[in-house]
Order: structure tokens, then C-alpha cells, then sequence
């Protein structure tokens, strides 16, 4: 077996014990990288120079015995999070140039934690889409079925993961971007609560809905990558005050009488049905693990979709008014001022987050903003209301991740509405700020990956693990890997 | 003829005096180097946050209390969205539906009539910064030192009705401010900066004309004169039969007129919503309370203490407590023995005389307190004249600092004040102005200035004025 096939458990054991050296472990990770990343596409950039030196550190901190959790593993990191003087591109031309002179919060927390970077994936230009084709670069394939999507926003990372190109990686999730392509490449991923994680040096999209997560090959893996990032950071004024539990602590916890509420408007005409076959066979096997299921209501899930698009696009559309060519990245020159903004920024931008900005400003502007932001925000405390009440008799709630497995490249590309649907069943979680994650839980009759997502309350992520970790451990779909 | 009345709501903007920005921890010093105090925070980068800088939401409640406003329990930022390069971000973190302060009002009194003016609101944001044209090329620069500054925004009520209210209503918010130590209120250098609301009504009506904004009000002193010009610009447009449009006008303190900005800022949609990158402002009772319990005593109260405590004329306590260290210098006076009504005599004539043409405030020279108390009390004993006092010695002060008694001493500027010797000095003079003695016994008692000017020529100034005179005048009698 090559070293990077392995999980984050399974290395670190290796490494501690000395059995494999952290060079090692890039010298497998590039060389499959070399060998199927043409196909796949995951990466913008590949930073091997970069982690060859932080091999070298690693290594140092075994040998001294000061091995901290992630020490030499391997991890991606979408192309969306500030590394300093690492290119930062969003997989926008806007930003093609660009080197943060800071690192993100996140990324110095896995340093501290010894991890080496392997690179920047790809992603949907500025974590807007659900299939990585609208990155400004390239399309990244789905190693299940390279004519197929990824999924997005965070394809990259999962397409990586998916791949065996790293050991682990960092995706972000406004609407479904993390858990959306974890469930379309067969892999786990996470979102955490709302405020979990600190967003300093996460470009945003959408600052009330944006959360950066793990993506991992399993459970375990996801709750290790979750220890090493969360935590209040003093730089992110929204990041939560809190103290942060050991999750790997809650894995192997019996589930016996937990109550997991199956909403009944997720489960509804039309759906893929291999989709929900696969959906309702976890769900009996939560149950004969000793979970109790119960049938629960989010009334307002219709309105989630219309209610996102509002509020996150308005708040892209000032999020993003900073990409003017005045300070940084690309400029295109005019005969004005306002010449100039326009042509940096038409030439600059791609077609959906164009197509984002002006939703937001028309949502933002005098005369709408009543019926469009306000009522949007309006509607947000009402879905959160929704698992309010819907948590007070459930410890979790479990649905579909994704309404279709992976779509072919092209097939939803020219309707946006066909694409913001791809994230019906995860947006609702990011209005409410709730954490859930989704892991495989089958494959459709293409053996294309089916992913089972499973909420929990607000900073109840333990819950979570130890339901998704006792589903794992039953059964065998996250041990399938891609034939490349 | 009609008469019109003005009404006038001003918007101040008071860059507030913390060490650092609103938002991030760059320096907020003024002068240096273009874009050397900047960050990734303060500058837009991708990716990077706002943290609150507690300070100013320390100064702003302050600011709201000595105003008499409602300090909101829960308050939050909003974005203003708008493209320029002095922006950074293309939005401003300011605050809009939820400010931190609302409701309260400032006295002013003008002509002995008190009159509150209403404070609307008092709200954080931060300052954008500023476009530099320089040279000939086709660019303009930007340095954003400025950017991030902390800054107060302060929204009168339409409760003006003069250009000299509106005057007297900014130079007591500026003392306020100043006394608070929230904001150094200078104009000129743009840490505080007015624009006025103005409309125009025929005496009688209720309703609210149109109003113009005036903007660019960039000195103390052009305040009642732009308010001045553009409340008769609009009488003149009304009574030609024309009407006030709603617009912005900027002041142009070289030609002392308005202009209009046509075209320039109109219509401006800033998209406001609030700031998701900061969470709401939960400021708590007992933190609120303990600012309150901070607050110096403020100018009003301490002129109503200066009149009725130390007996001093209105207009003394109006001039002493318009600047906090005027009025704390004062006090430092009469507690070091001087009389409280000759101390602030001698501030108000002598000293603020010397410290507008050093253009000085009055901490800022070698001048104490001791100093004008041992001068008082050498003019009382009669060793100096008030007259030397008031020149020679109050110069050496304020070039030495060197106690008056000292500077008498050195510069043998002791009084004579002994009778033998001035009458010898009479004598000599008398003697060889027997002409003039003679004029004056016939009756030209002018002469007696005459005789004075010599015997005081004489005695090189030292001779006690008022024994001369009486001296002088028993010997020609
Ligand atoms: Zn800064």
C-alpha cells in the first residue's frame, strides 16, 4: 500500500513509530499527484518546494519527540484561504497575481500543528458554484467518473482527497461547499457550527454563512482536523468564545437512544432514487445500531434556497467591491477611473459571480431592500427557528447531503437555477449556522458515491462524530476508492 | 416683504484621539509618510476581519453621556457601499439603524438665552482615506494612513434657526469634545469636520423647506459665514420665483460663496445592511455606568461654579471654561492665593493678549500659575507698577519663566517708593521747568502729564506712579 492512501490515524502511528519518514510520505503523495492529477485537476497550485522544507521540520519534531497532531500529514488547502506568500487566487483572474503577505488563522493552526502543505486546490471562483466549473482555471473531474463533477464549491479538496493526492485537506462551506462534494466524491466532510472556526484569512463570499472544515478520508480524521483548527481566534470577532472539546474523545461512544430526526420535506417527489434508497438503508442501520428515528418538520425548507440566494449574494456583492484594481491583482487600465474599475472588474470576474453581484446589489438597493434583504433576514430566523424546536426532541437530524449524485461536466452549467438546486438539502443548515457533516453511505447503480448528511445542534458537533463514527464503523462504503 | 427663518441640522464628524485604528492595530499618528501606518485590515485585503477597537466605543458612550443621549444596549455596524480609491474595502463600517447614541441635546446660550439644540443620533465609523493629486501624469495617489481612523459622527436635530446659533452650537460641541479628550476639534487640520443641513421658511411655517447639504466647511471661522451666504442664496432663489433644490453644495472659503456639486454625487445608493463581520454591540449597564462615572465635570457646570463659587463676571467664566486647561489654569491660580476676580481679569486682558500672537494655548507656555500669583501680590505691595508688570515682566516670563521677583531683582526694576526720593526727583524737575510751572499755575493743568513723563523719564520708570501724582500735586499747589 503507498503512504498516501493512508489516513491521519493510520500515518500518524507510522511516523511516531518511525516506520515512515515524512519525505516519505510527500514522495507517495506527489508522485500519485504526477500521475493523475492531469486527470483529475484538483490543484491550482502545487506548493512542493514548500513542503519538502516543512518534511524537513516535521521530521525534526518526530525525532525529538515533539510530534504534535498532525505533524508531516499531508493536507490541501482550497485555494480561498490565505497562505502568506503563497499565490491565493480563489480561482479568480481578479486575484491571479496575488500573495497574501498573512496567513490564515486556519492554516497557522495546522502549522502549529506540524502539518505540510501540499498545495491549493481548486474551486468554484470564490466558492460560488456547486461543481467547480465555474473556476476561473480549470475543471476539476471526479475520480469516480472523470466526465463528472466534483461537486463545489470545495471540488478541489474533495476531488484531492477522493484521489489519494493528499491526506486530508481544508474546504469552506457557505451553502453546501464542503459537505456537497464530500457526498459527490465518496469522502467525509464537515461544517462546523457557525462562529467553530475562525474565517480570518478565509476570503469571503458570504460572511454570515461561510465556515472552513475538514475533508477527510474518514470520520476520526475529521474530528483530528476539526481538535487542530476550532477555537476562538481574537482576529474574527464572530468567531465563538468558547472552549473546544477533544472530538476524537466522543468516537466509539455507543448511540444506543439517540434520536435522529428524519425531516419529512427533505424526503420528497422526484428525488433520485437511488438517492434515497441509500439514504433510508442508513437510516435502518442507525436504528438497528440502537438510534431511535423520529419523524420531524423544518417547515420553512421550501423557502431555504430563495432565502440564501438573497442574503449571500447581497453580501457578496460588497464583499467583493474591494476587487477594484486600485491596491492589488489584476487591472485593466481606462481612460477614467470608472473606466478602469469597469474593465478590471468585467474582465476580472467570471459570469456567476457577476451574475451574484448584481443579484446582491439589486437585493441591497434602496426600494428592494425591504422585500428582498430584510424579509430574506426575516425568513433566515424563522429557518432557524425551524431546528429550534425541531432539536428540542432529536439529537441529530439526518437527510440526503445532496439531492443527485455527481452530474456530468456541462449538464447544469447553462442553468444556474438547476445548479443552485444542487444545494437544497445543505443551504438550510448554513442559514440556521448549525454543524453537519456528510459521509458515504452508498452508491447509485453508476457507482457514483451517495452521501448521508447528518445535523446537529449549535456547537454540538460531538453528537455528530459519534453518529457517524458508529455508521462508519458498520460499514464498508468509505473504505471504496476510485479506479484511476 | 416676507421674512424667512433658517433651519440648519449639522453633521459633525470628530476624529476620535485613540492610539490606534477603529478596526485594526495601526497607528492613528498624524503627518507620516504616506501609507506607513496601514495593514491588511485597514488597506481591504482578501480575506482579513475587523476587530473593534473598544476605546472608541468607550469615547463614543462618553461622548453620549456629556450629550445627554440614550446609550443603546444593543447596537450594531453597518456597511455603506460605494466605490472609491480612498476606500479600500468599497464600503465603510459605519453604524445606520442601530446607533450607539440617540436622543440627547446641547445648551448654547446666545445673548443671555439659553437654547438646547437636540442631538439625533452619535455613531462609530471609520474614516476613508485620502486621494493626493499631485504632478501632471494622467494619476492621481491615495494614502491611506487615514484610513480606519476612528470617527464620531454627530447629528444635530433641525433645531438651528441662525448662522450664529449654529456658530455658538459648534464651538460648544467642540469644548465638549475637547474637554471629554474623545477629539482635538481642529478644523483646520480635519479632525473635526461640519456639514450643515440648510433650508429656508417663511416665519410662521411648519413645514420644512427643501434643503441644501453644505459641505467643506474646513475652518471654525467660515461656519456662520457659509451659513450666512447660503441662507441668503436661498431667500434670493425664492424670491425671484425660483425654487431651492435638494442638493450638495461645497463652501469655496476663497470666494465665500457655495457651489453646487451637480452631478458630481448625486443620487448615491449606499446599499446599507448590516456589517456581518462584527457582532452587535451588547454595551452593558454597569460598564456604562462606570464611564459615567469617569466623565470630568463638563463646561456648563463648571462655568455655573466659576460665576456663583468665585464671583466672576459671566463673560470671565464663558471665556475660562470654553477650554478645559484655561479654566483648570485659573483654578490652579486662586488656589495658589490669587484673587479670583483680578486672576481671571489678568487672563482674560494680559495673557490671552500675549498667547494669540504666539498662537499658544495657555499650558503651552513657561508661564504658571506661581508666576501670575507673585506678580499680583508684587503689583499689591507696591513694589512693582502694574504697567511694568504687564510688559517688561510679563515678557521675561514668557521668555524665561523666571519668577517675577527675580526678573524686579535683576533687572533693578524695583518701584521707588520712598516719598524723600521721589520729591528730590520733583524738585530737580520743577526747578528746571519754571516756564511750564508757571503755564500751569495760570491754568494749564495739562501740564501736569508733562511734569509726570519727566520725572518718571527721570527715575527711569521707577517711580510709584500714584506718589508722583500726588507728590507732584501738593508741590505745585
Ligand atoms: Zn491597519
Amino acid at each position: 500500500m503507498k503512504l498516501n492512501e493512508l489516513t491521519i490515524s493510520e500515518l500518524r502511528r507510522l511516523l511516531d513509530d518511525r516506520e515512515v519518514k515524512p519525505g516519505e510520505v510527500l514522495d507517495d503523495i506527489y508522485n500519485r499527484i504526477d500521475a493523475v492529477d492531469d486527470k483529475v485537476k484538483s490543484y491550482i497550485t502545487i506548493t512542493k518546494d514548500v513542503a519538502y522544507e516543512m518534511a524537513k521540520d516535521a521530521e525534526q519534531a518526530i525525532l525529538s519527540n515533539k510530534a504534535s497532531l498532525l505533524t508531516g500529514i499531508p493536507v490541501a488547502v482550497k485555494d480561498n484561504m490565505c497562505t502568506k506568500d503563497i499565490s491565493t487566487t480563489c480561482a479568480s483572474k481578479i486575484l491571479h497575481n496575488f500573495k497574501p503577505p498573512y496567513e490564515s488563522t486556519v492554516t497557522a493552526r495546522l502549522k502549529e500543528q506540524g502539518y505540510i502543505l501540499t498545495g491549493k486546490t481548486n474551486l468554484d471562483e470564490f466558492a460560488m458554484g456547486s461543481s467547480t466549473e465555474n473556476s476561473g482555471f480549470h475543471t476539476t473531474r471526479n475520480p469516480w467518473d472523470l466526465e463528472r463533477v466534483p461537486g463545489g464549491s470545495s471540488g478541489g479538496s474533495a476531488a484531492a482527497v477522493a484521489a489519494d493526492e493528499c491526506i486530508a485537506a481544508l474546504g469552506s462551506d457557505t451553502g453546501g461547499s464542503i459537505r456537497q462534494p464530500a457526498a459527490l466524491c465518496g469522502v467525509v466532510g464537515l461544517k462546523p457550527t457557525y462562529g467553530r472556526v475562525s474565517r480570518y484569512g478565509l476570503v469571503a463570499f458570504a460572511s454570515s454563512l461561510d465556515q472552513i472544515g475538514p475533508i477527510t478520508k474518514n470520520v476520526a480524521d475529521a474530528a483530528i482536523m476539526l481538535n487542530a483548527i476550532a477555537g476562538h481566534d481574537p482576529s474574527d470577532s464572530t468567531s465563538a468564545p468558547m472552549d473546544v472539546p477533544d472530538f476524537a474523545n466522543v468516537l466509539g461512544h455507543d448511540i444506543k437512544g439517540l434520536k435522529i430526526g428524519i425531516p419529512k420535506e427533505y424526503f420528497i417527489e422526484g428525488m433520485d432514487k437511488d438517492i434515497e434508497d441509500s439514504v433510508r438503508t442508513a437510516i435502518k442501520k442507525l436504528e438497528s445500531l440502537g438510534a431511535i428515528p423520529v419523524e420531524v418538520s423544518l417547515p420553512h425548507t421550501g423557502y431555504a434556497v430563495a432565502t440564501y440566494y438573497i442574503l449571500a449574494t447581497s453580501e457578496a456583492s460588497s464583499n467583493l467591491a474591494r476587487y477594484d484594481g486600485v491596491k492589488y491583482g489584476f487591472r485593466v487600465d481606462g481612460k477614467d477611473l470608472l473606466d478602469m474599475y469597469m474593465n478590471t472588474r468585467a474582465q476580472g470576474f467570471g459570469s456567476e459571480v457577476k451574475r451574484r453581484i448584481m443579484l446582491g446589489t439589486y437585493a441591497l438597493s434602496a426600494g428592494y431592500y425591504e422585500a428582498y434583504y430584510k424579509k430574506g433576514q426575516q425568513v433566515r430566523t424563522l429557518i432557524k427557528q425551524d431546528f429550534d424546536n425541531a432539536f428540542k426532541n432529536v439529537d441529530v437530524i439526518v437527510t440526503p447531503t445532496s439531492p443527485s449524485a455527481a452530474f456530468k461536466i456541462g449538464e447544469k452549467a447553462t442553468d444556474p437555477l438547476q445548479m443552485y438546486l444542487s444545494d437544497i438539502f445543505t443551504i438550510s443548515v448554513n442559514l440556521a449556522g448549525v454543524p453537519a457533516i456528510s459521509i458515504p453511505c452508498g452508491f447509485t447503480r453508476d457507482n457514483l458515491p451517495v452521501g448521508l448528511q447528518i445535523i446537529g445542534k449549535h456547537f454540538d458537533e460531538e453528537s455528530i462524530f459519534k453518529i457517524a463514527y458508529a455508521y462508519e464503523q458498520s460499514t464498508e462504503w468509505h473504505l471504496r476508492r476510485p479506479q484511476l | 416683504m416676507m421674512k424667512y427663518e433658517a433651519v440648519i441640522g449639522l453633521e459633525v464628524h470628530a476624529q476620535m484621539l485613540t492610539d490606534t485604528k477603529m478596526f485594526c492595530g495601526c497607528s492613528t499618528r498624524f503627518g507620516s509618510e504616506p501609507n506607513t501606518q496601514t495593514c491588511p485590515v485597514c488597506i481591504g485585503m482578501p480575506g482579513v476581519l475587523p476587530v473593534m477597537n473598544k476605546k472608541a466605543l468607550e469615547f463614543t458612550i462618553k461622548t453620549g453621556l456629556a450629550t445627554n443621549c440614550k446609550i443603546s444596549p444593543y447596537s450594531r455596524f453597518a456597511r455603506k457601499n460605494y466605490f472609491y480609491p480612498d476606500l479600500p474595502k468599497g464600503y465603510q463600517i459605519s453604524q445606520y439603524e442601530l446607533p450607539i447614541c440617540e436622543g440627547g441635546y446641547i445648551e448654547i446660550v446666545l445673548d443671555g438665552e439659553a437654547k438646547r439644540i437636540g442631538i439625533t443620533r452619535i455613531h462609530m465609523e471609520e474614516d476613508a482615506g485620502k486621494n493626493i493629486h499631485e504632478g501632471s501624469g494622467p494619476y492621481s495617489f491615495v494614502d491611506l494612513n487615514r484610513a480606519g481612523i476612528p470617527l464620531m459622527e454627530i447629528v444635530s436635530e433641525p433645531d438651528i434657526r441662525s448662522p450664529k446659533e449654529a456658530a455658538e452650537y459648534m464651538k460648544k460641541l467642540r469644548t465638549i469634545l475637547r474637554y471629554l479628550g474623545v477629539c482635538d476639534g481642529n478644523m483646520e487640520q480635519g479632525s473635526l469636520r461640519c456639514d450643515a443641513n440648510v433650508s429656508i421658511r417663511p416665519v410662521g411655517q411648519k413645514e420644512y423647506g427643501t434643503r441644501a447639504e453644505v459641505k467643506n466647511i474646513n475652518s471654525f471661522k467660515f461656519v456662520e459665514k457659509a451659513m450666512e451666504y447660503e441662507i441668503k442664496r436661498q431667500i434670493k432663489v425664492v424670491e425671484e420665483g425660483g425654487r431651492v433644490i435638494q442638493e450638495t453644495r461645497l463652501w469655496d472659503s476663497n470666494k465665500g460663496i457655495t457651489e453646487s456639486m451637480r452631478g458630481k454625487e448625486e443620487a448615491h445608493d449606499y446599499r446599507y445592511f448590516p456589517e456581518p463581520d462584527l457582532v452587535p454591540i451588547a454595551a452593558d449597564k454597569e460598564w456604562i455606568d462606570e464611564i459615567r462615572s469617569t466623565l470630568p465635570e463638563l463646561p456648563d457646570a463648571k462655568r455655573e461654579r466659576f460665576i456663583s463659587g468665585y464671583g466672576i463676571p459671566e463673560y470671565d467664566a464663558d471665556l475660562l471654561t470654553e477650554e478645559k486647561v484655561r479654566a483648570e489654569w485659573f483654578e490652579d491660580a486662586v488656589k495658589a492665593g490669587g484673587k479670583p476676580k483680578i486672576v481671571a481679569n489678568w487672563i482674560i486682558t494680559n495673557i490671552f493678549k500675549r498667547l494669540k500672537e504666539e498662537d499658544k494655548e495657555i499650558n503651552e507656555t513657561l508661564l504658571k500659575p506661581k508666576h501670575l500669583v507673585s506678580l499680583l501680590s508684587l503689583i499689591d505691595a507696591g513694589s512693582t507698577s502694574s504697567t511694568m508688570a504687564k510688559t517688561i515682566i510679563l515678557d521675561e516670563i514668557f521668555k524665561s519663566g523666571k519668577m517675577p521677583e527675580d526678573i524686579v531683582k535683576e533687572k533693578g526694576l524695583v518701584q521707588i517708593s520712598d516719598a524723600g526720593e521721589i520729591e528730590k526727583a520733583i524738585d530737580e524737575i520743577l526747578a528746571k521747568s519754571q516756564k511750564e510751572v508757571e503755564r500751569y499755575k495760570s491754568g494749564d493743568e495739562k501740564l501736569i502729564g508733562f511734569f509726570v513723563g519727566q520725572i518718571m523719564k527721570a527715575t527711569k520708570g521707577k517711580a510709584n506712579p500714584q506718589m508722583v501724582n500726588e507728590l507732584l500735586k501738593k508741590k505745585l499747589s
